[in-house]
């Protein structure tokens, strides 16, 4: 129970505090000891009606004490005047959600991008320093004094705790939906549970911001992905979109993401996550629409200009039989470090008829294939062609 | 909060491509100057001006050039007066040695007597 408790508000007790203290670090410390606080009584007294308020109330409560005892502290507190007596709550009045405010803090662009996802983890997520230092392969020390010098630079430098006004706003959103996604993709290959982090973190966003499509368009295209998990590689063989078993679905999820690209795709300006998820919601259908994949892929590359969409583009195209057309797309990429751009001119020369040639292709990408998986499937493929007498044609 | 924001320039690049661009740009640092929350400003001169000074058992050594020898070049500072970091950092976008292969670096002011 105090752990679910502990999962669902954390994020908005520590918004509520660093919105009142102006310090991220005394707002941590604060809502640590409010939480300590509900371990110690909650089981004896029962759970107060409302928790979230309780914890709120209870944090600040801590926090005035404290700055009462140490006069020194009033000396780190740049933002704010100490707050006097009338200030302190009660457990029954309605507490602001912050959280959009501190997403945007910890998501601004004078902090290294992985003190951004560092910072989001812990402030949104509540994951512990040892849980995100593991997340990202790094020593429990090295994230502790990465979070410490960020929530520093925070003080320091006046890092607003704010949601940024109209004229930055759109860089500024892209910034957070950027770091809800690379905690995604981290825990896309492996971790679950990252990735499971990452879609609160997208649904949080969602209500905060109901209007703003590219939050729902990532919300979806990260739904869309996750339900997809367990057929994706059953025993750890990686197993391709058309021939997965659909049965291992989730198909709630991928409902859940339709709905949220018809809402995104319905607004104006749609940017490259709604479309994005919009061709994977397609993607999920019993019959593909391949012309219309691509026509999302047109759309794509002219929002992002990336070869890489130009690649996946690429074989939307041969997915609609235009497979000399793909191939043509694919050698016109300048991608030669690209993993994927070898295997898939190698699926598309196999496809053509041309073995000789999909064997090398299929070598190059071995050569820079790193996951196990993927380079078991490619020596796979590698192998049938042997078997076929790719090296003597 | 006040921030010191240190100009970078390359001394190499022209200021400007006609007399007249030349004058719009210095029209430019005069009016970020003139900002009410600017409270300082300088143009600094060119870097073969500079000297470095290291004091060494209380002797003081002298060596010619800057401290970082590097293509970028001090080339002046503002120092502001504003809310938060995001209108300091508003306030070094429109510096134009930012836009002209130069850049502006934003620090925190730790300690200033008034």
């Amino acid at each position: 129970m105090i752990d679910q408790v502990f999962r669902e508000e954390w994020g908005r007790v520590l918004a509520s505090l660093v919105g009142f203290l102006g310090d991220v670090d005394l707002a941590e410390e604060a809502t640590q000891e409010a939480f300590a606080a509900a371990v110690e009584r909650w089981p004896s007294e029962g759970a107060p009606r409302n928790p979230g308020a309780w914890l709120t109330t209870t944090a600040r409560n801590r926090a005035i004490d404290r700055i009462r005892r140490d006069r020194v502290l009033r000396a780190k507190l740049p933002l704010v005047a100490v707050p006097e007596v009338d200030d302190v709550m009660t457990p029954d009045s309605t507490i602001p959600d912050e959280r959009l405010e501190l997403l945007f803090t910890c998501c601004h662009p004078a902090l290294s991008l992985e003190a951004q996802v560092a910072l989001t983890l812990r402030a949104l997520g509540g994951l512990s320093t040892e849980e995100i230092a593991r997340a990202f392969l790094v020593p429990a020390e090295t994230m502790k004094r990465r979070l410490s010098r960020a929530k520093n630079k925070i003080r320091t430098a006046g890092v607003p705790f704010r949601v940024p006004p109209d004229h930055v706003l759109p860089e500024r959103l892209s910034a957070v939906l950027g770091v809800i996604y690379l905690i995604y993709n981290q825990g896309y290959a492996a971790r679950d549970d990252l990735a499971s982090e990452a879609i609160s973190l997208g649904r949080v966003l969602v209500s905060l911001m109901p209007d703003e499509p590219e939050a729902s368009g990532l919300l979806a295209l990260m739904l869309c992905h996750h339900a997809r998990r367990e057929a994706r590689a059953p025993g750890g063989e990686l197993v391709r979109l058309e021939e997965q078993d659909r049965s291992r679905w989730d198909h709630a999820m991928i409902a859940e993401g339709r709905d949220l690209v018809d809402r995104a795709l319905g607004r104006p300006s749609r940017g490259p996550y709604a479309v994005q998820a919009a061709i994977a919601v397609l993607q999920t259908e019993p019959e593909i629409d391949w012309p219309q994949v691509v026509a999302l892929y047109d759309e794509l590359v002219l929002l992002t200009g990336s070869p890489v969409v130009r690649l996946n583009r690429a074989a939307a195209v041969a997915a609609t039989g235009a497979t000399e057309r793909a191939l043509a797309i694919v050698d016109g990429l300048e991608l030669d470090g690209y993993q994927y751009l070898h295997s898939t001119r190698a699926e598309l020369l196999r496809r053509l008829d041309r073995p000789a040639e999909a064997l090398a292709a299929y070598r190059s990408a071995l050569e820079l294939a790193a996951a196990e998986h993927e380079r078991r499937f490619l020596q796979q493929r590698i192998a049938e062609l042997l078997e076929a007498g790719a090296e003597s044609s | 909060m006040q921030y010191a924001l240190m100009i970078y320039v390359d001394p190499t690049a022209p200021m400007g491509s006609s007399e007249d661009e030349t004058a719009a740009i210095t029209a430019e640092y005069m009016a970020i100057r003139e900002d009410p929350r600017c409270l300082d400003g300088a143009s600094l001169a060119p870097v073969e001006a500079v000297s470095t000074v290291r004091v060494q058992a209380g002797d003081a050594m002298v060596t010619d050039g800057p401290f970082a020898d590097t293509k970028e070049v001090l080339g002046g500072y503002y120092l502001v007066d504003v809310d938060d970091l995001d209108a300091a950092l508003e306030f070094a976008g429109r510096i134009p040695a930012a836009r002209m292969g130069g850049a502006v670096e934003v620090w925190p002011v730790a300690f200033r007597r008034e």
